[in-house]
């Protein structure tokens, strides 16, 4: 069969529509937005009507999910590791509902942080919810897992977590696919109250999921994803987890690995095959992509054997991605390096496109701010987050989706005053109106901007749920309308905008300033487009 | 055989573009191919680069080690040297040298020609004027990639044949254009090696 080049996110896109997907919730989200693009774009997935549109948060994208397993179809979820902490709620108790129609929950982790605000680990929120983790190493494995997956849910009603990291999300690859499989019909649970969660059924169904672990480890234990590949020198075993197997593997194109391997892509932990590597190898390396999990557990608090090599005893760096050279050192092989980088490299950060809207907000706000001192902007996650930097410098925290608004308050709720908090649109629906109504309520004194540039921008320019609805949102959220101010964020309109910011930071209530203009990114391609 | 390039630019120059390219005829050579790209925030206005690996052997890691590439191919002077730890002792730097500007320290024409100068293996090109000159000033892309093909293991009509196919259902005049683009920079490389 032919090979598709595949990023790592379209695999698993393929994989969930060869499986028979009948719809995938999501929001944005780098590095896991091409999943869902990649369906939405698919000619299959649009002929089999695939329910691909986006959703407003990752909450609402799971608990859909759940809603369409619940009804005895498969669901696919995707989101980056932060959106997982939105979607936390819906995914820890659909663990103990367990799944109807399949739900595989992609996660796609950061670390390194290229474009998030953490590094966190979603395997351990799998742990946690006590639902097994499949843990692709290439791209093949992405295709293959999310197709497995499926069945896998389905087998033990059970939802599954596929975590991926940025280096497989957004790197191709050459990809054969499976047979197409047609989807679900709709069928309910034959348990009519398996979906309720009243405290007596939960009970009952929390002690299945415990009672199904010890299947689920012995899955694990027979997986082929889980594979040992024994070597002659025992004075060492190595556990890789995930892409880490691939950066072991590149340190030994030229001489097959001495060591006994276990690679591991399934979880719960295959804890025979670990067991027989401790005790068969003098020391363990764990070469792990994220927090230090699997060497955690081996490790133990009270590090007994004093055997395991890894993240914790400074073997391997204790944050960051992996990469060849980092696993390379750690296995002790000379590692070599081409010339410096030239004193004369400056850096270059990203920073706002020319004809941003937000750099027209920004200069006007910075200027309206000037009487008031620093320190008082609250941010938001999104392009405009780039306004911390120079020659902006404007901003004065980024803490997660929707926090401007709230931390804005409390700074105000505190006494600093005036307190101002700037978020974009699609940030706003996803989770900062429940913020602003938090404000209304108390009618507590902050000046709110929502950057409408039509689209979800810093991820490529995904449509907004809030296109053309700021403004009533505000309104119905009990925002005064004479302090709902919308603005043409320009040059030429400089004076009027900085005249309107002034006004609103004096008004001793809740006013929201609306500055209206497409992203520069959208505009210029709608145009394009336009032309043909 | 195998040869692991550094693709390297400031976001929006189109270095996914010649990836596309070298991957779509590495495909259907049925060569294995990994290429890590960088996608999200660092895409606006930051330096961005691609790890481009092409073996007739399973690859490992999607990213390169350093000491490794074969060829740093980059859009922009400044941004060519910032992957020299990669590159390897034979390793050849092929670069535009009409710089990016979108940062105030951006160091002076003559301070990075001299860096550039004192590269060993390299192929420095004013692939802005080529491109501009053949009437597609958005193609210097092409010139590099072009600059570039006389060191990528791989015969050039398989290199023309993508550039076909990749840029097919923009029009005739769009793949004219960037052929001549290809082959232009093409023949500047094989001219400065002799």
């Amino acid at each position: 069969m032919s090979k598709n080049l595949f990023l790592g996110d379209e695999a698993i896109a393929q994989g969930a529509l060869d499986a028979g997907l009948s719809g995938v919730y999501a929001y944005p989200g780098t590095p896991s937005t091409e999943i869902t693009e990649f369906i939405q774009h698919s000619k299959e997935s649009v002929a089999n009507k695939v329910h691909s549109e986006w959703a407003t948060n990752e909450k609402t994208a799971m608990e859909a999910a759940v809603g369409m397993s619940y009804a005895g179809k498969r669901a696919l979820v995707c989101m980056k590791h932060v959106g997982l902490n939105v979607a936390a709620d819906p995914f820890m108790n659909v663990a103990i509902t367990g799944a109807n129609g399949g739900i595989v929950v992609v996660v796609a982790d950061d670390p390194s942080m290229h474009s998030s605000q953490d590094e966190q680990d979603s395997r351990f929120f799998g742990k946690f919810a006590y639902i097994p983790i499949f843990e692709p190493s290439n791209q093949q494995e992405a295709y293959d897992m999310t197709y497995a997956a499926f069945d896998f849910s389905e087998k033990y009603h059970t939802p599954v977590m596929l975590r991926v990291t940025t280096r497989l999300a957004h790197s191709r690859a050459g990809v054969e696919r499976k047979t197409i499989k047609p989807q679900n019909e709709m069928h309910l649970d034959a348990n009519p109250k398996q979906f309720i969660l009243l405290p007596i059924l939960a009970k009952q169904y929390y002690e299945q999921l415990l009672a199904k672990q010890p299947q689920l480890e012995k899955e694990s234990e027979n997986s082929l994803f889980n594979t040992f590949i024994d070597g002659k020198d025992k004075s060492m075993g190595i556990i890789t987890s995930g892409i880490g197997y691939n950066y072991l593997m590149e340190n030994y194109i030229e001489m097959p690995c001495p060591y006994p391997v276990l690679k591991i892509c399934q979880y719960p932990l295959p804890i025979e095959k670990i067991t027989h590597l401790i005790d068969t190898c003098d020391s363990v390396l764990v070469l792990e992509e994220g927090y230090p999990l699997i060497e955690e557990q081996l490790r133990g608090l009270l590090n007994r054997t004093g055997k395991i090599k890894g993240r914790l005893d400074g073997t391997v760096n204790r944050t960051g991605e992996l990469n060849p050279n980092i696993v390379g050192k750690a296995l002790g092989i000379p590692q070599i390096e081409g010339a410096a980088i030239p004193e004369i490299v400056a850096p270059r950060p990203p920073a706002l496109c020319t004809g941003c809207p937000h750099i027209d907000t920004y200069n006007a706000l910075n200027e309206a701010m000037l009487p008031y001192g620093k320190g008082k902007v609250f941010s938001d996650i999104g392009c405009y987050t780039l306004g911390a930097l120079p020659p902006y410098n404007a901003i004065y925290s980024a803490l997660d989706m929707g926090a401007s608004i709230t931390m804005a308050k409390g700074a105000a709720d505190a006494g600093l005053l005036p307190a101002v908090a700037v978020i974009g649109d699609s940030t706003f629906t996803h989770s900062g109106m429940t913020s602003l109504l938090d404000a209304v309520y108390e009618h507590t004194p902050i000046t709110v901007i929502i950057l409408d540039n039509s689209t979800t921008g810093m991820t490529g320019g995904q449509d907004s749920h809030a296109f053309g609805k700021i403004e009533s949102i505000c309104l119905g959220l009990g925002v005064e309308k004479e302090h709902v101010r919308i603005i043409k964020p320009l040059k030429n309109r400089h004076d009027e905008n900085l005249q309107i910011m002034k006004e609103e930071l004096e008004y001793q209530g809740v006013s929201v300033i609306i500055p209206t203009r497409e992203c520069i990114q959208t505009l210029s391609r709608r145009v394009k487009a336009n032309k043909k | 055989m195998k040869i692991d390039i550094i693709l390297a630019g400031v976001g929006g120059q189109g270095i996914l573009s010649i990836a596309s390219i070298i991957g779509y005829a590495a495909v259907k050579k049925g060569l294995y191919m990994k290429q890590a790209e960088v996608h999200g925030m660092s895409q606006r206005g930051g330096d961005v680069q691609s790890h481009f690996r092409l073996a007739a052997y399973p690859i490992a890691s999607d990213l390169i080690p350093k000491g490794k590439a074969d060829l740093i191919i980059s859009v922009e002077p400044m941004e060519s040297l910032r992957y020299l730890p990669w590159l390897s002792q034979t390793g050849m730097v092929i670069t535009n040298n009409q710089p990016f500007i979108n940062i105030t320290n951006y160091p002076s024409e003559e301070v990075l020609a001299a860096e550039l100068e004192k590269l060993s293996g390299k192929v420095v090109i004013n692939a802005d004027q080529i491109a501009k000159d053949l009437g597609s000033a958005r193609s210097a892309n092409m010139v590099i990639l072009g600059a570039a093909s006389p060191f990528i293991d791989m015969d050039f009509a398989a290199i023309e044949n993508a550039v076909e196919e990749v840029f097919a259902r923009k029009g005739e005049e769009i793949v004219n254009v960037n052929l001549a683009c290809l082959r232009a920079g093409r023949e500047f490389a094989l001219k400065a090696g002799k």
